[in-house]
């Protein structure tokens, strides 16, 4: 071999290697990367259960509910197969809405409510103007009673 | 017609041939900049849920998009410098690290101020934002590494290292959203289609032509100046009409 020819079998090796490396660390570090854990993973008892961590999900439909003081927020956060009850202390962010996505820390007590000491709303990835929405909201409505 | 690459490898070529290129890549830059920005913060229409402060996604993802793409450039470049021992690929690796660290700030940077209004954090430990600020300090370590050895060419030895083992950071940043629960929402932007509007759209895609653009003349000069500075001391540089004056 010619000694670039050397030098790039070494580089391909090496990259090799190295992405190889991170893949099993990351792999072995697969729920700390994460950043929240899901309803469904926390009723298969896969998050923590006396510290504090992040569950994901989210917001479902008609049950944020608002207490007297203008502070205290109830929902449930679920991931389509399972639910489970929030209460927060707080401002919730503006993006914050039944039917959207939603992360929050805290701690479940003994009551199998977490509470949460931060609620971060969570973006979807689809950018559309208000009358497509205002359109595609209509659309499903009506698609929703025929059936 | 064969195309000898290797002669455009030579700084003596490729000094002046970036010389002639530079005013053509910079005035469609700036002309796509007027286009893009004008068509993202006056013709596109509001997100139906974040109303104005979406339109941040017009900087914040092609510089996302151009950090990823000009880390694999440098990494190239690098490589390259280190196989054919050619002095204008590690030139060209070292051009592009500050344009790339540049990208990578102003993506994390304009993420924390969407962040604060939208998710109601400045910052979160997700797998997306923390490999991206990874990508950042590497593009610093590189520049460092490079800075801290006297003799050039064995800085470039150096820095090309550091450059090719972090190269796979990259498909770790493009990925993670996938791999990972994140807060930083998926991709918009996919193989099978994209989830946004036709206008937003054509802004987007306008201002990420416009950065890529901007990218290459601004490397192309700085790759001219660190020519001169290197070479100063050989004849060719001497008798540059610039230097003479």
């Amino acid at each position: 071999m010619k000694p670039r020819q050397k030098r790039f079998a070494y580089i391909i090796v090496g990259i090799a290697a190295v992405g190889l490396a991170v893949g099993l660390v990351l792999n072995a570090l697969k729920d700390n990367v994460s950043l929240y854990f899901t309803p469904t993973q926390v009723y298969n008892k896969e998050a923590p259960q006396d510290r504090s961590f992040r569950i994901g999900g989210l917001v479902e439909q008609g049950s944020l509910k608002r207490e007297g003081d203008g502070l205290t927020a109830r929902f449930v956060i679920t991931d389509l197969k399972k639910s489970l009850p929030v209460v927060y202390v707080g401002i919730l962010p503006d993006l914050f809405k039944e039917g959207k996505g939603v992360v929050a820390q805290g701690k479940m007590e003994s009551d199998g409510v977490m509470h949460a000491s931060e609620v971060l709303a969570k973006h979807d990835e689809n950018y559309m103007p208000p009358e497509a929405k205002d359109a595609l909201d209509k659309a499903r409505k009506t698609q929703g009673s025929t059936k | 017609m064969a195309i000898n690459w290797f002669k455009y490898s030579a700084p003596t070529t490729f000094y002046p041939l970036a010389g002639k290129l530079i005013p053509w890549f910079a005035a469609s830059s700036a002309i796509l900049f007027a286009a893009g920005l004008y068509l993202g913060f006056v013709v596109a229409p509001s997100d139906a849920t974040q109303g104005e402060f979406y339109r941040i996604i017009y900087i914040h993802v092609p510089s996302s998009i151009l950090s990823m793409f000009l880390y694999l450039v440098m990494a190239g470049y690098a490589a390259l410098g280190l196989i054919f021992n050619t002095r204008l690929s590690s030139m060209m690796a070292s051009a592009v690290a500050p344009t790339g660290a540049l990208f990578a700030f102003i993506a994390l940077w304009t993420g924390a101020l969407w962040g604060k209004p939208m998710w109601g954090a400045w910052w979160v430990w997700d797998a997306r934002l923390t490999s991206e600020l990874i990508l950042l300090f590497l593009y610093l370590g590189f520049i460092a590494l490079h800075a801290s050895i006297d003799d050039p060419r064995r800085a470039d030895r150096a820095a090309a290292l550091l450059a090719i083992v972090g190269s796979v950071n990259v498909p770790i940043i493009y990925f993670s959203v996938k791999w990972w629960n994140t807060l930083h929402q998926g991709s918009t932007i996919k193989f099978t289609g994209t989830s946004m509007q036709v206008t937003m759209q054509q802004s987007m895609f306008t201002m990420l032509a416009a950065c890529w653009l901007y990218a290459i003349a601004i490397i192309l000069m700085r790759v001219r100046s660190i020519i001169l500075e290197r070479e100063r001391n050989t004849k060719w540089i001497t008798e540059l009409a610039e230097v003479k004056k």
